[in-house]
């Protein structure tokens, strides 16, 4: 497509210059640009090929709009280690491997371990909630409802992925916390004896509730992300699932679930990357401490992206370091998570255009 | 059981009887009756739990249930499609229970404060006890912030996807169109950071005496980093749908590439561009992070986008979330209504505008 059909094979014969220049008509027997030099190969009739042309121009600026990704990719890190270093440096305890967070005193104190604990525990509960139900509705949106009802509950799923953060979280602070409370009562209740369900309370603002708003917010991409999968199941593989006598449940377990499987996984990791960035919501429904413990339901949880929003205000020069170097970790690990989530998409060329 | 097996050399053969037999739809219902009805007597009589462990419960029951009188019926394996399907089914309503609730609190709640007050004041000068305030100046703000990020975003993303449409080739174009993927999922709040460190922390002390300053325009900045892929992607999308041939033919009349990209590509793929900007505008008039991290908020109404704090809709939804005064959280979701408003009225207008694109029908 475009494949510069403007050339000839020698590029010194008539070059983009060829075509550059509509003021004088070409192919009038002399070029018009200069009559000192001789005129290059047998395009003697054609203006010379100007250095600064509107094409080479245009090509350049988009070359460089092009490249701007990949430096302001590196400029993110380039300027995260610059100003993280400082910071780590007047780390009096060991950066990674320290709970707490002081980093505003005058002997700074701040480890990132609880807190990217707590960001990977809220971001897996989301997705151990959010992941099958969105399978289970980008199957029901591809395979089983009627058109009728699957075109608008598919528009209503991609109206839900634009809502804001802070609207879920605000929705989870406000409304959602006092249900989650007093399931949590009820799982210590009765499941105490697990040790995730176990505690003396407070219950509410915990890594429970952080990680199902989560899963909500996380549900809309999940699932428009593998709809778009199942739909381009080849119709030859489902209609010879059919024609063999497997029922509906059988092709889509034998057709478009095997099919669809690099991309669910692709699907699934890109939610894991939008979970584990998310600032605004966990900041207003987790309980802000930095403790590592795998208890779901007492009052608790963290996350290296809530306690940068959080923590922001107060924060003097070596805090704001410190929350650089924290941010820096989260940057790592969502590059890491996303890398392979394309890395994957791409091997599948066929994902490549639609799993955006 | 099937028909093979169950077929008798009297029997003659007609549309009823080689046909598997399927679960009449009373008996379906039947079996979601019975489980609930179980359900409601093993919870309520022994008091572990209210009506959400009757309906959770009754649910699993139902599905248990069903499989069995199924398999009675039809056998396993139309029992076990029978069981998915409903599996599905369910999985669609559990879905739409939070969501429906989102929208009823948004509404519910939003509008206590949706008043002309709301929309032509600021928080300036507004204590703790004061019932009034509003969004004006976060409103003038998100408008600001959005609009320049846009400024920014729109040609470095139609640029660069012309780059990868019209001119990329071999491993360069493959690494950009990698990073381009990879940087969609780069979290709000890292590119906050990398604005208030590059542009807050040491390019602002320039121009203001040596201090780093908050402004609107560095939300802007962060904001157009979180921008680009999006408009990157869905350019590219959309000039690959341009037919060749429309090329082809403006190259044979002898219009050169750039003027071909220009008066011809652009034009054929604008609706559809046009759609993934808005989308993307969408996006970003949503974030609350880089705002809070580069732009500090502000109480006052606040013009000038490229000197002092600034705030926005999200972060003032956010900043009174916070907030210990009782009016704060009529403020919140009010903010958060108009907030949903705009973003998505871009979004519903990107959809139809996609809708009426030639290209993608």
């Amino acid at each position: 497509m475009g494949d510069n059909p403007s050339r000839s094979t020698d590029a010194n014969a008539g070059g983009a210059g060829v075509t550059g220049r509509h003021a004088s008509p070409v192919g009038i027997g002399v070029s018009p640009s200069s009559y000192e030099e001789p005129p290059f190969g047998g395009g003697g009739a054609l203006p010379k090929k100007s250095r600064f042309s509107m094409e080479s121009g245009f090509r350049g600026l988009s070359v460089a709009s092009g490249a701007m990704v990949l430096v302001i990719i590196v400029a993110i890190a380039a300027f995260l280690i610059s100003k993280a270093v400082p910071a780590i440096s007047a780390d009096k305890v060991n950066f990674l491997s320290f709970k707490e967070w002081f980093p505003n005193e005058t002997e700074p104190r701040f480890g990132i371990a609880a807190l990217a604990f707590g960001t990977v525990l809220s971001s897996v509960i989301a997705l151990i909630v959010a992941v099958p139900i969105s399978l289970g509705i980008a199957l029901f949106l591809s395979h089983y409802a009627p058109k009728r009802l699957a075109t608008p509950l598919g528009f209503v799923m991609d109206l839900l992925a634009a809502v804001p953060s802070v609207v879920f979280g605000l929705w989870g602070r406000d409304v959602f916390q006092a249900p989650v409370a007093d399931f949590s009562v009820w799982l210590n209740h009765y499941f105490g004896w697990i040790p995730i369900f176990g505690g003396e309370g407070p219950f509410g603002q915990s890594i429970m509730l952080g990680g199902l708003v989560l899963a909500i917010m996380v549900l809309p991409i999940v699932t428009s992300l593998s709809r778009e999968v199942f739909q381009q199941t080849p119709g030859m593989n489902e209609e010879a699932a059919l024609a063999l006598g497997a029922t509906k449940w059988e092709m889509v377990r034998t057709a478009v679930l095997p099919y669809g499987k690099p991309g669910v996984i692709a699907a699934v990791m890109l939610g894991l990357g939008r979970a584990l960035g998310e600032t605004i919501a966990l900041a207003l429904t987790l309980g802000l401490v930095y403790n590592i413990s795998f208890n779901l339901i007492q009052v608790g949880g963290n996350s290296i992206a809530a306690n940068i929003a959080t923590t922001f205000a107060e924060a003097n020069d070596t805090g704001r370091g410190a929350l650089i170097a924290s941010g820096l970790v989260l940057f790592a690990i969502t590059l890491v998570v996303n890398m392979a989530a394309r890395a994957i998409i791409y091997r599948r060329r066929e994902f490549r255009d639609s799993a955006a | 059981m099937s028909v093979l097996e169950s077929e008798q050399s009297d029997v003659v053969m007609r549309p009823d009887n080689i046909r598997t037999r399927t679960l009449p739809l009373v008996a379906n219902l039947a079996t979601a009756v019975v489980a609930f009805i179980v359900s409601a007597v093993v919870v309520l009589t022994t008091g572990i739990g209210n009506w959400v462990l009757v309906v959770v419960l009754g649910a699993v029951l139902y599905l248990v249930g069903l499989n069995i009188v199924a398999s009675r019926v039809e056998g396993r394996r139309a029992a076990r499609d029978k069981m998915w399907r409903a599996a599905i089914y369910s999985a669609c309503l559990l879905a739409i229970l939070p969501l429906a609730s989102v929208v009823w609190t948004l509404v519910s709640k939003g509008v206590d404060r949706l008043d002309g007050n709301f929309f032509g004041t600021s928080m300036n000068n507004i204590g703790a006890r004061d019932a009034g305030g509003g969004a004006y100046h976060a409103i003038i703000g998100t408008l600001e912030q959005v609009g320049i990020a846009s400024l920014i975003a729109v040609p470095l993303g139609v640029l660069g996807a012309i780059y990868l449409v019209e001119y990329g080739k071999g491993k360069f174009a493959n690494t950009v169109r990698f990073f381009v993927d990879v940087m969609t999922g780069i979290p709000s709040i890292v590119a906050g950071l990398f604005v208030l460190s590059f542009w807050v922390l040491i390019v602002s002390p320039w121009f203001n005496n040596g201090q780093p300053r908050f402004s609107g325009f560095a939300a802007s900045l962060a904001l157009s980093v979180l921008m680009l892929p999006t408009i990157v992607r869905s350019t590219e999308e959309m000039l690959r749908l341009v037919p060749g041939p429309l090329r082809e033919g403006a190259y044979a009349l002898g219009v050169p590439q750039w003027k071909t990209i220009v008066k011809i590509v652009l034009p054929t793929a604008l609706p559809g561009i046009v759609t993934g900007v808005m989308l993307a505008i969408a996006r970003a008039a949503g974030e609350t992070a880089p705002v809070l991290l580069v732009a500090g908020g502000a109480a006052a109404i606040n013009f000038d986008p490229f000197a002092g704090n600034q705030s926005s809709l999200a972060l003032f939804v956010y900043q009174q979330a916070g907030d210990a005064s009782k009016y704060a959280p009529a403020r919140a979701w009010t903010a958060a209504l108009t907030l949903v408003a705009i973003v998505l009225v871009l979004t519903i207008a990107a959809k139809l505008l996609a809708r009426r694109n030639s290209l993608t029908r």
